[in-house]
């Protein structure tokens, strides 16, 4: 997109960044969830149960960075994403987008703060509508934002945003509607109607595990270009093989923590979590000689009803000591750590 | 060994709505020995599910099936549906693409088990709920585990529960269609480790329906490669990888994202043909990047390569001495 043109879609944003620091700080963030308390106790006026589905992750997004938030269903990377957003309302804590801490934010400043966050999620034939064309598509959001201008400028910046996701030429896909187009190409118009917004954070929840092996590759490789534009990613995958290839650094988490975070090369050869570990055991490696032995977990998956006492991996670690059912280990810089920035929360590491 | 199952020249031909027909598998010749695990790989509508589904005898009634399926040398395909029904469940079994959210939320996942017991006579009442026992314990869930319903398993219970069930009538084959796809990754391991387990220790014949690569260079011995509905190339998984004789292989594997690739994954450009009408010379040629002038009209037939090995690619006919210049 020609400058003058983006710069007409930022226009008139009254949440000033201010260039330095990261573009997404994210600090002690808690998201609990009450349960659902049945009919007895609703009589009995007990009070609700809640459910600490995230509890106090703090990370931060660059930008013009990619950051993986890996781990299993269930251990609060989509909650976390969600807050991220304000989708879903932070319980403590706090979320700093350009400097400024949006967990307070009204609905107006709220709704010019969504133009700048976009999100993309797993599945493109849930999320486009099968009754618009592309261009209507992707048109959308600039129209619900009251951006772009008049309708041919409208139609330029729509042109430039299915451009810039690899539809080339554009002219051929505008008129098409969802079922004419494959997963790839859908995932592809999704991804232009957030970008045509020119958010400066992208969430990208699982974007291409509902995709077919062949196309995932090209999806996957666009989202890395768009970093070049300084655009900040937050990925959401439980594949560590794509985390591993595209992101700039790599936050493992288990049971609504940040379990590992750093450099991705650094925690995918280094890494010093047992969780981590295993979890990189069992990722299939596609040369069929390169059988590692997985180190498969025992136990159900985390359940967030019942968090066990200190370290909550502890049942299922297979390295735990005396310590670790009663100490709840902190983030810090692991002894064999290579790069500054590798943190674990392990007694042992 | 001597072969278990075996399909030779499977076709399937759908009879389309608006008219016409849709030739979904085309051809398909693969070979099962007891114990072997065999991956049928490929992008989705290349045949590979119709392929398990022939197999069971349970395609639609839209669809037309010919060629031999043979069981322990037995054309079961040319019995016609009561054959197929001798045989479904009680030798070939299948793990259906999301078994896993089949369960009847209403009754407990030992009921449903016993049921299916019952249903083929294998045995009933309190024989049929101790061999539910036996079948849990041996996907790895504690018998007592029966009385209990299917939302108060978790996702990798309730697939190795739809593994069982599979498991019931003791068959000699399991056709798993996308067993892990809808896993998380540790329970993938899981539930591959059991299968592993199942082919290892009772000689049960696995036929793993995949789009995943990787999983099936983790768990079988040979790999099937399905493209517009017939097999390009197939073999031992080792070798497909190391030394692919079709470009799709190639391609494919090349597509994957892996924790030690150096390289990016790669897309391949375009789509796979319309199987709704005939294909002129070789289906991959427009995404193909060595394609010449001879795939254009010649439809490349699959052919042996090396002892072990079959693939449907007419670079494997040019000379060695023209290979190395190439």
């Amino acid at each position: 997109m020609p400058p003058e043109r983006r710069a007409a879609v930022a226009r008139g944003s009254p949440l000033s960044s201010n260039g330095a620091g990261p573009l997404l700080a994210v600090d002690g963030l808690a998201v609990d969830y009450a349960l659902p308390r049945g009919l007895v106790n609703a009589v009995a006026r007990r009070p609700r149960e809640a459910v600490l589905a995230v509890d106090g992750v703090s990370f931060t997004v660059e930008r013009g960075e990619l950051l993986a938030l890996v781990g299993e269903s269930g251990c609060g990377k989509t909650t976390t994403a969600q807050s991220v957003l304000r989708l879903i309302e932070a319980s403590a804590g706090t979320i700093e987008f350009a400097g400024r801490d949006i967990t307070k934010l009204g609905s107006r400043e709220l709704r010019l703060l969504r133009r700048r966050m976009q999100i993309i999620y797993q599945d493109p034939y849930e999320s486009l509508d099968p009754r618009f064309t592309v261009e209507r598509a992707v048109e959308e959001p600039l129209v619900i934002h009251g951006l772009g201008g008049s309708r041919s400028e409208r139609a330029a910046l729509v042109r430039d945003a299915v451009a810039r996701v690899e539809l080339t030429p554009p002219e051929l896909f505008l008129d098409r509607y969802p079922h004419e187009l494959s997963g790839g190409q859908r995932q592809r118009v999704a991804i232009a109607a957030a970008l045509v917004l020119e958010p400066e954070l992208l969430v990208a929840d699982e974007p291409v595990s509902m995709l077919d092996v062949s196309v995932r590759a090209g999806v996957l490789n666009l989202l890395d270009g768009l970093r070049a534009s300084s655009l900040g990613i937050l990925m959401i995958t439980h594949d560590l093989s794509t985390a591993a290839r595209y992101a700039d650094r790599i936050a493992v988490m288990y049971l609504g923590r940040i379990v590992e975070i750093g450099r991705a090369a650094e925690i995918i050869q280094n890494p010093q979590h047992p969780y981590t570990r295993a979890l990189l055991s069992v990722v299939p490696r596609r040369d069929p000689r390169d059988r590692a032995k997985p180190q498969i977990l025992k136990g159900e998956a985390p359940d967030a009803t019942r968090i066990p006492s200190g370290c909550r991996f502890h049942p299922r670690c297979p390295v735990a000591i005396a310590e670790c059912p009663t100490h709840d280990p902190a983030l810090r810089q692991p002894r064999e750590a290579r790069t500054a920035e590798h943190q674990a929360a392990c007694i042992l590491a | 060994m001597s072969t278990l199952l075996q399909t030779d020249e499977l076709n399937v031909w759908f009879d389309l709505p608006r008219g016409g027909t849709l030739h979904a598998v085309q051809g398909v010749s693969v070979a099962l020995e007891p114990g072997e695990r065999l991956g049928l790989v490929g992008e989705s509508g290349c045949g590979k599910t119709t392929t398990g589904l022939a197999l069971m005898g349970l395609l639609p009634s839209s669809a037309t099936a010919a060629g031999r399926i043979e069981l322990n040398g037995l054309d079961i395909l040319a019995g016609g549906e009561e054959t197929m029904r001798a045989h479904r469940w009680v030798d070939i079994a299948m793990v259906f693409q999301g078994a896993m959210n089949a369960f009847n939320p209403v009754k407990t996942v030992g009921s449903q088990i016993v049921e299916a017991l019952e249903l083929h006579g294998s045995s009933s009442g309190r024989a049929a709920r101790a061999q539910t026992g036996e079948l849990l314990g041996a996907v790895g869930i504690p018998p007592d585990r029966a009385e209990r319903y299917p939302h108060e398993f978790s996702g990798g219970m309730r697939q190795r529960a739809a593994i069982a069930m599979a498991l019931a009538c003791k068959p000699s084959v399991l056709v798993a269609d996308e067993p892990t796809t809808a896993l998380d990754v540790m329970v993938q391991a899981q539930i591959l480790a059991l299968l592993d387990g199942l082919c290892r220790d009772f000689g049960l014949a696995l036929l793993l329906v995949t789009h995943d690569l990787p999983v099936v260079a983790q768990l079988c011995d040979r790999a099937a490669v399905m493209y517009a509905g017939e097999i390009v190339e197939e073999g031992p998984v080792e070798e497909l990888y190391h030394d692919p004789r079709h470009p799709y292989t190639r391609l494919l594997f090349a597509a994957t994202t892996d924790l030690n690739a150096e390289a990016l994954p790669v897309s391949i450009p375009g789509a796979p043909p319309r199987l709704d009408r005939p294909i002129a010379g070789c289906p991959f040629r427009a995404r193909c990047d060595r394609a010449f002038a001879r795939c254009e009209h010649d439809r490349p037939l699959l052919r042996a390569v090396g002892s072990r090995r079959v693939a449907a690619c007419h670079l494997n006919d040019v000379p060695l001495s023209l290979e190395a210049v190439r």
